[in-house]
């Protein structure tokens, strides 16, 4: 058996610099910081960090950058930046900042070029493509396939998952398997995979999705939405590569090295 | 961990750009364990380096194509042959040996005898993604004291890539890891280190790394001086 661990990857949502989303960090001197947050989670054990620019405004840009610099002058650990990628002038200011890893998401959708270029310029391994998807709705005849590839990916009676955009707001008609797959094939070198049905439930991570679309792709998944117990998070782990959480660290729920014991117990091969 | 501070240290450490990746975090890293590194894309100023470090990520074509535009390969290969340190992580690892399997096959700077070969285990998840264990084989050097096993936990690193080393020659294994095939993690000798994982990224096991290797590089040259 390969010895390579499952990951636990806190995600800092930051706007402006600061990190947002209610936080209960009582030992923190400035829980709004997101260098602070960062140090913290290093000590206790995060395997990666990320963090998602909300505001994602391109006049904002410096300063999410100026976070990341400060980030990577302190904490040794791998750090994905995410929010309002949209180029590979984009991507280069992220990765030269310090960062390792940029996750697009809307951009993909609209351009899958752009997975295909970050790749060949600067590997695989610094491109993740984050899929925001939710059960299929009812029938929308007004939203058809517009391009040769949409078609190819367009949801079909089979289909279980549609992606969404723009921080979900806006459905784009392809199924979530298909998507992933045709992002594989462009390039990503992983998928960070939410359930909009489960975020924020706390009744478990959509293990079909999440684990339907790790078994077809030949990268690392990483599993987002819905997590409430240590429990949850091993069932997400025997099928993906890694988890992501926010609010269930950010309040103090559980801590990494709960979650991290409560997975080796379960058998997951975790880093102590 | 805190590091003694070594900035007064005489060794000239240059950080290689060429376009090739964060160099960033690997300079930060340096100074975190005590030391001062250099970045530059200047042959001038890189032949006077004592220690040459080379990261790097991507394609072997991109980065050897890169490394020649300025002549850098015959200055690496250069400075490696007059027994001064050397230091390639990750991609720069790669780089040290014969050949890769990359585009049909490409050369590399053939440092070291190797090949760099492409993870094509059945259902192994490619890229190498994430924190796997170090196995260490030998340790002639000190490169690794104090990183494993004498420690009781075990030790990790963090990876990302797609491509591995494959090399005969035993006497420059340092570490080992197992993903798929097992393969070298570390190579060795007394001047060079190559790092196939990121130790930049890989919390106090990378720095600790680096340092040793440093500290061993600065010890050699004080003694000279």
């Amino acid at each position: 058996m390969s010895p390579l661990t499952k990951r636990i990857i806190p995600c800092l949502d930051v706007t402006e610099g600061r990190v947002v989303k209610g936080t209960n960090f009582i030992n923190l001197r400035d829980a709004g910081d997101p260098v602070e947050l960062a140090k913290l989670y290093n000590s206790e054990g995060a395997d990666e960090l990320v963090f998602l620019d909300i505001t994602a405004s391109s006049d904002k840009r410096d300063i999410l950058l100026h976070v990341v610099e400060k980030t990577a002058e302190t904490v040794f650990i791998p750090l994905t930046v995410g929010g309002g990628v949209r180029d590979l002038a984009t991507i280069q200011d992220i990765l030269n900042a310090g960062a390792d890893k940029v996750s697009i998401n809307s951009a993909a959708l609209k351009t899958p070029e752009l997975v295909l270029s970050g790749s060949q310029k600067y590997g695989a391994q610094c491109i993740v493509v984050a899929i925001d998807a939710r059960k299929v709705g009812p029938r929308d005849d007004t939203l058809k396939p517009a391009t040769a590839w949409h078609s190819e990916i367009w949801i079909d009676e089979g289909s279980q998952w549609e992606v969404y955009s723009h921080g979900g707001r806006h459905r784009t008609g392809f199924d979530a398997l298909k998507w992933a797959c045709f992002m594989e094939k462009m390039g990503a070198g992983e998928l960070l995979v939410t359930s909009m049905d489960k975020d924020g439930t706390k009744s478990g991570y959509d293990i079909p999705l999440t684990g339907g679309i790790s078994s077809q792709v030949h990268i690392p998944v990483i599993a987002s939405g819905g997590a409430g117990t240590c429990a949850h998070i091993a069932e997400a782990l025997t099928m993906c590569e890694a988890a992501l959480l926010a609010s269930l660290l950010h309040f103090r729920e559980v801590s990494i090295q709960d979650i991290k014991r409560a997975c080796a117990q379960a058998g997951l091969p975790m880093r102590e | 961990m805190h590091y003694s501070h070594l900035q007064h240290s005489p060794l000239k450490i240059f950080l290689i750009d060429y376009g090739s990746g964060n160099l960033r975090s690997v300079q930060k890293a340096i100074e975190t364990i005590g030391f001062a590194a250099t970045i530059s894309c200047d042959p001038h100023m890189l032949a006077q380096a004592d220690v040459l470090v080379l990261p790097g990520q991507g394609a072997v074509k991109d980065a050897m194509r890169h490394l020649k535009e300025k002549n850098l390969d015959i200055l690496i290969k250069k400075h490696i042959a007059q027994k001064k340190a050397f230091l390639g992580i990750c991609l720069g690892m790669q780089l040290l040996f014969t050949r890769s399997e990359e585009d049909n096959g490409h050369a590399c700077l053939g440092v070291f005898e190797g090949e760099v070969k492409k993870f094509t285990t059945p259902k192994l998840k490619v890229p190498h993604m994430g924190w796997n264990q170090l196995n260490v084989i030998q340790n002639p050097y000190g490169y690794l004291t104090g990183i494993a096993p004498h420690s009781e936990k075990l030790a990790y690193a963090y990876f990302a890539h797609s491509y591995y080393v494959e090399t005969p020659l035993q006497n420059i294994l340092g570490t080992t890891t197992t993903y798929g095939p097992t393969f070298v993690l570390t190579v060795q000798t007394a001047h060079v280190l190559g790092i196939q994982f990121h130790p930049e990224k890989s919390g106090e096991t990378g720095l600790m790394l680096l340092r040793n290797f440093l500290l061993t590089q600065h010890s050699q040259q004080s003694t000279f001086i």
